[in-house]
């Protein structure tokens, strides 16, 4: 169940409450997140969308503890975030959250399989069974064929389907996916929605989705709006104003 | 270990500027392996001096003589436990260029004042028993060919003639870097065959004190014996003496070290350079090693471990190449006998630039642990 009221019992997976964040830009304090409360609870597939500018990537860097707000709390399962130092945030993130990127941001010089390996480097896994999870991950994402080539000798979709296997590898609490179709084209974004809806459908991930892709948006269990630093439940009316 | 790849994947990145540096690292570091060997060959003396020792010389200068009759009085002198004396005699062994030193030795003392020198008894014996018997180092007999009883004329350029010797013994180092160049023949030869100015009168002396501790003493004690005679000494240790020898070539040890400092100096600027750029390029890669849990001591460390491999690879290299321009031996034939690179300076080459590498990816390694994800993560 996917609350934006503040009125969630305390199981939500991600228990977000009066979340704010300042950013200072020269003299002038923008306001990008106002008070923002959400429940998620595990398993859900939220998809965020909102106009260019309203604190989606924001909001998603501070839920995937990348950044820090300047007040509220984000709890979760069971971890309160905001108030952990850099190296425990890292260790936390390393542990809980997979993130997909729009630009997908695998590493040139890495293989598909060396990408995917990156998350499994931080745990105390043997060769052999980080090999065996990382032939998992990519046998999920449909490209076992390809372990071995580099990020150039993928198309486009390939990329983000390894970039979403190494998100998948460590087995995190949730994925954060910020604009994952957002360089593809319609065919490719397709087959990277039908992934990630397969990704919550059989095997219970919990995603949370910034899209500007009405389309992908379509998958989620729920699409909130956020507009001006502000999270709605249903369609904002500056969304509505971006769709005509 | 199961971070190699990263470390060593980042070296392709630009494979070409990756080979650049490694050979800027390998070029410094050969140039340092050859001036260590050239500053270790003028040195080469001062290295071997036996701590016990000292020289006496005349005082207006070495190639000036003192006279034998010294000998009893210098070991009249408290402290002294032995005494031998030499001539250089300068001859040339066919060319010129064939170059090595030449000594008139005591029989008597000479042998057990240098005792890092190994000549078999029965060699020493049938030295002393030829009039004109020569001992040679080990290193001479290599360099032309000789063999015990080769008969080996050397043309005289302080004393006069040509002199013929006969090869009666051969001498060992007891160390590497033992001087084993070097040709011996006897006082007694020389002086009943020059003529009349020169009987009676030798090179130098060494002479042995009972106490290294003791040295300054009894060198200040020698030259005030001797002060206001004919013949005024300048004695020194062995050690100062081969110093203020080698010194004689200009100022070697400052030399090396001012060309050691600039190449090195200039080899941090271009790799911490390389390195900065590096980093710079891949801002993104590093922000999500973060992103994904890796820690800003881990990208730090990351960085530096590059840095270090470029400095370990191209450094390895420069200073095989040093070795292996240098195992052939002196290339001046006599002029610098030790030329060597030994295997203290390879490491301490190695660990200079390791230095290096650690020191030119500091900076980079620093911003790198430094970046904000969200920033890195931002720019395109």
């Amino acid at each position: 169940m996917v609350r934006v009221d503040g009125g969630g019992n305390g199981s939500s997976l991600v228990r977000v409450r009066g979340l704010d964040k300042k950013y200072r830009r020269g003299s002038e304090d923008i306001h990008v997140l106002q008070g923002l409360n959400l429940d998620v609870d595990a398993g859900d597939f939220v998809a965020f969308m909102g106009p260019s500018g309203s604190g989606k990537t924001t909001m998603l860097n501070l839920l995937g503890g990348l950044d820090l707000p300047t007040a509220g709390t984000i709890t979760v399962a069971g971890d309160e975030i905001t108030h952990l130092s850099g190296s425990k945030l890292t260790q936390w993130r390393a542990r809980h959250v997979g993130f997909v990127f729009q630009m997908y941001n695998l590493i040139p010089v890495l293989t598909a399989f060396q990408n995917v390996e990156l998350p499994l480097l931080l745990t105390k896994l043997s060769k052999a069974e980080r090999r065996k999870h990382v032939e998992i991950a990519m046998e999920v994402v449909g490209l076992k064929d390809r372990m071995h080539h580099y990020p150039r000798q993928l198309s486009g979709g390939q990329e983000q389907r390894v970039g979403i296997a190494r998100a998948i590898v460590a087995d995190p609490t949730f994925l954060l996916c910020d604009e994952p179709t957002g360089d593809l084209d319609r065919k490719s974004a397709d087959e990277i929605m039908d992934l990630i809806d397969r990704l919550v459908r059989e095997h219970g991930k919990t995603v949370l989705l910034v899209t500007h892709d009405p389309v992908a948006a379509e998958r989620a269990h729920v699409v909130l709006h956020l507009n001006k630093g502000v999270l709605f439940e249903g369609q904002a009316a500056g969304d509505k104003a971006g769709a005509r | 270990m199961k971070y190699s790849a990263l470390i060593f994947s980042s070296l392709f990145r630009k494979k070409i500027r990756t080979v650049l540096t490694i050979g800027s690292f390998a070029v410094a570091l050969f140039l340092f392996g050859l001036l260590a060997v050239v500053r270790g060959a003028f040195n080469q003396g001062v290295d071997v001096a036996g701590a016990d020792r000292l020289v006496v010389i005349n005082k207006v200068s070495i190639i000036q003589p003192l006279p034998i009759a010294y000998k009893e009085r210098l070991l009249r002198i408290p402290g002294i436990k032995e005494v031998t004396h030499a001539n250089w005699f300068g001859g040339v062994y066919q060319d010129e260029r064939n170059f090595f030193g030449q000594f008139a030795i005591d029989d008597a003392t000479y042998r057990p004042m240098f005792p890092e020198f190994v000549i078999p008894d029965d060699q020493w014996t049938a030295y002393l028993n030829d009039r004109e018997g020569a001992v040679v180092g080990a290193d001479l007999v290599k360099r032309f060919k000789w063999k015990l009883g080769d008969r080996i004329p050397i043309k005289g350029t302080i004393f006069q003639g040509t002199w013929d010797f006969n090869i009666r013994g051969i001498y060992q180092g007891k160390r590497v870097q033992d001087d084993t160049t070097q040709f011996w023949f006897h006082y007694k030869y020389l002086e009943e065959r020059e003529n009349p100015f020169w009987k009676g009168l030798i090179g130098w002396y060494t002479v042995r004190v009972a106490n290294p501790d003791d040295s300054a003493r009894v060198a200040r004690q020698i030259d005030e014996t001797f002060a206001n005679s004919p013949w005024e000494t300048k004695t020194d240790t062995e050690k100062a003496f081969a110093a203020s020898f080698a010194k004689q070539a200009g100022n070697i040890q400052f030399l090396i070290l001012s060309i050691g400092a600039v190449v090195f100096f200039t080899l941090l600027l271009v790799t911490g350079n390389t390195m900065a750029i590096a980093v710079r390029e891949r801002v993104r890669d590093l922000a999500v090693l973060k992103a994904v849990g890796f820690s800003d001591v881990f990208v730090l460390t990351l960085v530096l471990a590059e840095s270090m491999l470029i400095a370990a690879l191209g450094g390895a290299l420069g200073l095989a190449g040093a070795k292996l321009l240098t195992l052939g031996g002196d290339p001046t034939h006599g002029m610098l006998p030790f030329f060597y690179l030994s295997p203290a300076t390879t490491v301490q080459g190695f660990g200079l630039a390791l230095i290096v590498g650690v020191v030119a990816g500091l900076l980079p390694a620093l911003s790198a642990m430094n970046l904000n994800v969200v920033d890195a993560l931002r720019r395109v």
